[in-house]
């Protein structure tokens, strides 16, 4: 048997079956109607690069390893214009220099999905350790001014549906979206029940319906304006530099802040169906854990393991970091006396929750950038009303 | 009468380049190149990047695309390879694919990748005022090399055949009627083609090197430019500061998507 035949099987299988959060990445990507995936390989992200090249030609698709990953994130830009849905994956090096075009997405409104698979850095870092130190690289890694879109599952079955919910919000939103991980959940293994054709909802962009001379490919009166493809007769004009309604430049400032200030609204406008965030044990807890991750997996644990002990904790789990769940994070600083932030990094959760809660409640910072899980039961200990003394 | 007015968006004219610039003799022969193939427009696509040359796409009726500095190659395979029926020519000068884009410029080539490439090699980055690019020639002037360049250039012609791709030719803004032959051949070359156009920059390199009127840079590039024939006939000594125009390379050999496709089972 082919090894082709091997995974298809697998995945069009309604059974349970064992596979690697990188893996699901790449089948989420598939699902959602990703045909084109242009990469260079890095550690711990290289085995969705490796997925596609195997399984997009089995689905109409093409995939190619680029000489670096700047032409990757190019190459998917330009696949997108073209009208096919696109998919690049690395980790926290690679992403650095994908930043120069995916700024280009953003200002040119270029659907596309990115996976970062993080480790620990800056910097080559360390390369085979898990970290969760790209989260603000999410979100102002390019220059300028411009929304974010970050996702960042932690499970593997949740690596497959938040990759087909990257995909989804892209074409929505007219967005390049950030799917973010790590070398934990994109590495490990569990059991999962993959969704069938069908099961998930599939959004493809808004299509222009005027005809070609009436066409305004960055039409200020919408939100969101439709995209024409390339080869579809709009025959329109694509720039990173600022533009107006009609896709030419302009050096006009008023008009470049109306554009920026659109690019942000189409996001802050849409909080409620691009914000998702799990509340575990939330609705009478007294003390709540934010995490993201493979963090909030250990942050689970120890809310389990508090309940076991009669204290009243939650976990907060974000499955969309960018736009930061500022509302839900309000809320619980309005009525709780603790948020624990635990983040496999140095605080760049923390400061985001912090900001959000305005002062209004305690923020105890478990911040770990070893290369190591943190353990639940570093999490656990900041439940206890005793107030114990806080290390890292 | 050759009606040009199909091809060009006129409202976004007059265009940015300076009086004396060799970009609108490319910008005819690539219209009339096209317009002899009978490419459609909505079916065209124009790619470029950053500088002068890479401004010629938004004056040109086609799908037009301005993308970063030295990256059109790589924007262009990924629209290729989403939807090959799609003609697509990437253009851009002689600093965003020799010096920022020289390593998608190599790996295209090496790929032999199904993509037409202009290069407009006017020896200079004009549009940031006259500095020193991979192909201005040793000790001529830029602003940052007020004293004289002091690197060796490049000979983007050479280096495209050595890296691999299978179709490369030269002419310079002065052989405009051979320009548009080249461009026709380049244009339905199956694989990379690269045609490198010598060009000149009178605000930002001739003003500064003895060329100061657009005139003495397109004597100059007549009095350089050598059919390839005659040119492999010369001595090393006639050679001397000369170069040969014409097809320079012509290879008939799988291109990547042939290979590719059929590799996967798409063909």
């Amino acid at each position: 048997m082919s090894r082709f035949r091997h995974s298809m099987r697998r995945w069009a299988s309604p059974m349970k079956q064992l596979l690697q959060g990188n893996d699901a990445a790449a089948l989420g990507a598939l699902y959602a109607g990703c045909r084109f995936f242009a990469g260079y390989p890095i550690t711990p992200s290289t085995e969705i690069a490796e997925k596609l090249a195997l399984l997009l030609p089995k689905h109409g698709g093409r995939f190619i390893q680029m000489e670096d990953e700047l032409a990757a994130m190019a190459a998917v830009v330009g696949a997108s214009v073209a009208g096919v849905k696109s998919l690049t994956a690395t980790s926290g090096p690679g992403f650095s220099l994908k930043q120069e075009n995916l700024g280009f997405a953003y200002i040119t409104e270029v659907p596309c999905v990115v996976a970062d698979v993080q480790r620990g850095g800056p910097s080559t870092g360390l390369p085979t350790a898990p970290s969760q130190s790209d989260i603000m690289q999410a979100r102002w890694g390019t220059h300028g001014d411009h929304p974010s879109i970050a996702l960042y599952p932690s499970t593997v079955y949740e690596q497959f549906t938040e990759m087909v919910r990257a995909f989804n919000l892209s074409e929505r939103y007219r967005i390049p979206v950030i799917f973010l991980s790590d070398e934990i959940i994109g590495h490990m293994r569990e059991c999962v029940t993959l969704p069938q054709e069908g099961d998930l909802e599939i959004i493809n962009r808004t299509k222009p319906t005027v005809p070609p001379e009436d066409y305004k490919p960055y039409d200020s009166s919408r939100l969101v304006p439709p995209m024409a493809n390339f080869g579809e007769g709009y025959r329109y004009h694509i720039t990173g530099l600022s533009h107006d309604d009609t896709g030419f430049p302009t050096n006009n400032g008023y008009i470049a802040e109306k554009a920026a200030k659109r690019l942000q609204k189409k996001i802050d406008d849409n909080y409620d169906d691009i914000v998702k965030v799990e509340e575990f044990f939330c609705s009478d807890a007294e003390v709540i854990v934010f995490s993201v991750g493979a963090a909030a997996r250990s942050a689970k644990e120890a809310v389990l393991a508090a309940r076991g002990r009669g204290i009243k904790a939650g976990l907060l789990k974000a499955l969309t970091v960018w736009p930061f769940p500022d509302r839900h994070i309000k809320s619980y600083a309005s009525r709780l006396k603790r948020l624990v932030v635990a983040e496999m990094n140095l605080g760049q959760l923390s400061n985001e929750v912090e900001r959000a809660a305005e002062g209004n409640i305690e923020v105890r910072r478990i911040l770990q950038a070893n290369g190591e899980p943190i353990a639940p039961a570093q999490i656990l200990e900041h439940f206890s009303p005793s107030d114990r003394a806080v290390y890292v | 009468m050759f009606n040009y007015d199909r091809y060009l968006r006129k409202g976004k004219l007059p265009h940015i380049w300076c009086p004396g610039c060799g970009y609108g003799i490319i910008f005819k022969a690539m219209i009339r190149a096209i317009d002899a193939l009978g490419w459609d427009k909505n079916e065209t696509v124009l790619a470029s990047g950053i500088g002068c040359a890479s401004r010629l796409p938004g004056y040109a009726d086609f799908n037009t695309i301005h993308t970063t500095h030295g990256r059109s190659i790589p924007f262009a395979t990924g629209i290729k390879l989403a939807n090959p029926k799609l003609k697509v020519v990437v253009m851009g000068g002689d600093g965003d694919m020799s010096a920022i884009g020289g390593n998608h410029l190599i790996h295209a080539c090496r790929r032999n990748i199904d993509l037409p490439l202009v290069i407009f090699n006017n020896n200079i980055y004009g549009m940031t005022g006259g500095q020193f690019s991979p192909t201005t020639p040793i000790g001529k002037k830029a602003t940052t090399a007020p004293y004289g360049m002091t690197e060796n250039a490049f000979d983007i012609s050479a280096l495209s055949i050595a890296a691999g791709a299978s179709f490369v030719a030269r002419v310079t803004s002065f052989h405009a009627k051979q320009m548009e032959e080249l461009m026709k051949q380049a244009f339905q070359h199956k694989g990379f083609s690269v045609l490198e156009i010598i060009t000149g920059c009178p605000t930002g390199y001739g003003r500064r090197n003895g060329q100061p009127e657009a005139a003495d840079q397109l004597e100059w590039q007549r009095a350089h430019g050598i059919p390839k024939l005659r040119y492999e006939k010369m001595s090393s000594e006639e050679r001397e500061g000369k170069f040969s125009i014409g097809v320079l390379h012509d290879e008939e050999k799988p291109s990547y998507l042939e290979t590719y496709d059929k590799a996967v089972g798409l063909a």
